[in-house]
């Protein structure tokens, strides 16, 4: 008999003493240490798209839904999500929505293979940063889209293609999300507001005559545009035609006069013919 | 006294970090020399948890042993008892640091319950237990095990930020080469046997 309590309950009883003793311990700790989570934080984080961007600014959805509820951000803080989740997130935290308009990214340059020069040929490693850190580049324009596709690889949402060695933004799939706009070592990429169809798609600031010889397409800064646009929507700058997306009214007539066609309709479709780069 | 007091800690610290490396000549916490050392940045944060856990564990599992096993002649119930140290306190220490360190718990949070599982905070307890220390000497040679750990885990960690930018063969890209490296750092650390006697 004492056998059996020496070899049986005795270790049953101090194993399972000290596991009830940690038992009670983590119980005890778990209530008084709990950590209160507001619940509004894990709705909001629901409703958001869960992309973890950080296109907001924050580190991620979580850290948005904490900044929102706390009312570090607005609800519709989220360019992913947009009005849609900006509504629900306004509903959760029972605020008014506050109506911003949807944005989309835009490449500033028509520099396609056919129609613009290379200076040398290139066969180092494919990407555009380490191409342009090698004399700007292959390209003739120094200001031109290298067509590596960094911003392609940056893009969360295939919202980019590389036709014939120049960048073009899907817009239904752009989430406005300014990655590629960071990536882009030549600044090409930029937001504007969705449903402003026309675009300069140059921005070399050289003179006519250079950027005549490096480019078939490229603004060279005659300015009838400037003075042809009824809406007075379009400036010149540094030798580049500029449209400001807030008072164009999408008429075309910039489109028509151009000499080189340098602007160009962006909600043309996009025709993958020698795609160097796709998503 | 003093002096001798002194001396013994220095060496003990020594041992455990260099001549008894618990990663480099004991072979424990393999998981976590290969899993976590991509980076010198996450290395450091395992080590220091680790460290923390191990010191921890150490001292809890050495008053276990002496109070309830040894005059109770259940030594033999000491990994048992000691995995259920180890489970419990990890759990205690993310429940205690998540309440009153948050950036601490965000840094360390997919570390902790890795800890749980790490077969070198069992090892120290048991080295512990074999080496008859007692609390004060037993907390040392934990510090020194768990210091030892994160040095072998920074090191390695650098050597292997390095070696993502040499030219490796395909086929020795990734673990391979690591074993590799492992391996030499591993004889590197062979040169502190005898150090101290």
């Amino acid at each position: 008999m004492n056998d059996v309590i020496q070899q049986i309950v005795t270790p049953a009883a101090i194993v399972g003493g000290v596991g009830l003793v940690f038992g009670i311990v983590l119980a005890y700790s778990a209530k008084a240490f709990a950590v209160k989570i507001d619940e509004r934080i894990t709705r909001v984080k629901a409703a958001l798209p869960g992309v973890n961007c950080g296109a907001c600014g924050q580190t991620g959805c979580e850290s948005f839904a904490e900044a929102a509820v706390a009312g570090r951000v607005k609800p519709d803080g989220c360019p992913v999500g947009g009005a849609a989740v900006g509504a629900k997130v306004a509903a959760i935290l029972g605020l008014e929505v506050t109506n911003t308009a949807a944005f989309v990214s835009r490449v500033a340059c028509g520099g396609l293979l056919g129609c613009s020069r290379q200076k040398f040929a290139y066969e180092g490693m494919k990407s555009c940063t380490a191409a342009a850190a090698l004399h700007n580049g292959p390209k003739a324009c120094a200001f031109g889209c290298l067509g590596f596709g960094d911003c392609v690889a940056a893009c969360p949402f295939q919202a980019i293609v590389i036709v014939d060695g120049v960048a073009k933004i899907v817009e239904a799939n752009c989430k406005a999300c300014e990655k590629c706009v960071a990536a882009c070592p030549k600044k090409l990429i930029s937001m504007v507001p969705k449903g402003k169809n026309y675009l300069v798609a140059c921005k070399s600031t050289q003179k006519g005559p250079v950027v005549k010889k490096n480019c078939d397409v490229g603004c060279i800064g005659c300015g009838i545009c400037v003075k042809k646009c009824p809406a007075q929507a379009i400036t010149m700058a540094n030798n580049v035609a500029k449209i400001d997306p807030l008072l164009c009214t999408n008429c075309a007539t910039c489109v028509a006069v151009c000499p080189t066609n340098a602007i160009v309709d962006v909600t043309a479709p996009i025709v993958l013919r020698k795609s160097v780069v796709t998503a | 006294m003093i002096a001798s007091i002194v001396q013994q800690v220095v060496v003990t610290i020594l041992t455990a970090i260099l001549v008894e490396n618990l990663v480099l000549s004991k072979f424990l916490g393999m998981c976590p020399f290969l899993g976590v050392t991509q980076k010198t940045s996450t290395a450091a944060g395992m080590g220091v948890a680790v460290t923390f856990v191990i010191v921890v564990t150490a001292g809890l599992a050495w008053v276990l042993n002496t109070t309830l096993l040894v005059p109770n002649k259940m030594e033999y119930l000491q990994t048992m008892t000691y995995i259920l140290i180890i489970a419990a306190l990890v759990q205690f220490v993310e429940t205690v640091v998540r309440k009153f360190v948050p950036p601490l718990y965000k840094a360390l949070g997919i570390y902790l319950p890795l800890i749980t599982t790490n077969c070198a905070v069992l090892g120290v307890p048991l080295l512990n237990t074999s080496k008859n220390y007692d609390l004060g000497m037993c907390l040392v040679y934990s510090f020194g095990a768990g210091a030892g750990f994160t040095l072998a885990l920074i090191l390695f960690s650098g050597v292997r930020e390095r070696m993502d930018r040499a030219d490796i063969p395909a086929t020795l890209k990734g673990i391979p080469s690591a074993l590799f490296a492992a391996t030499l750092v591993s004889m590197s650390f062979f040169g502190f046997q005898g150090l101290f006697q």
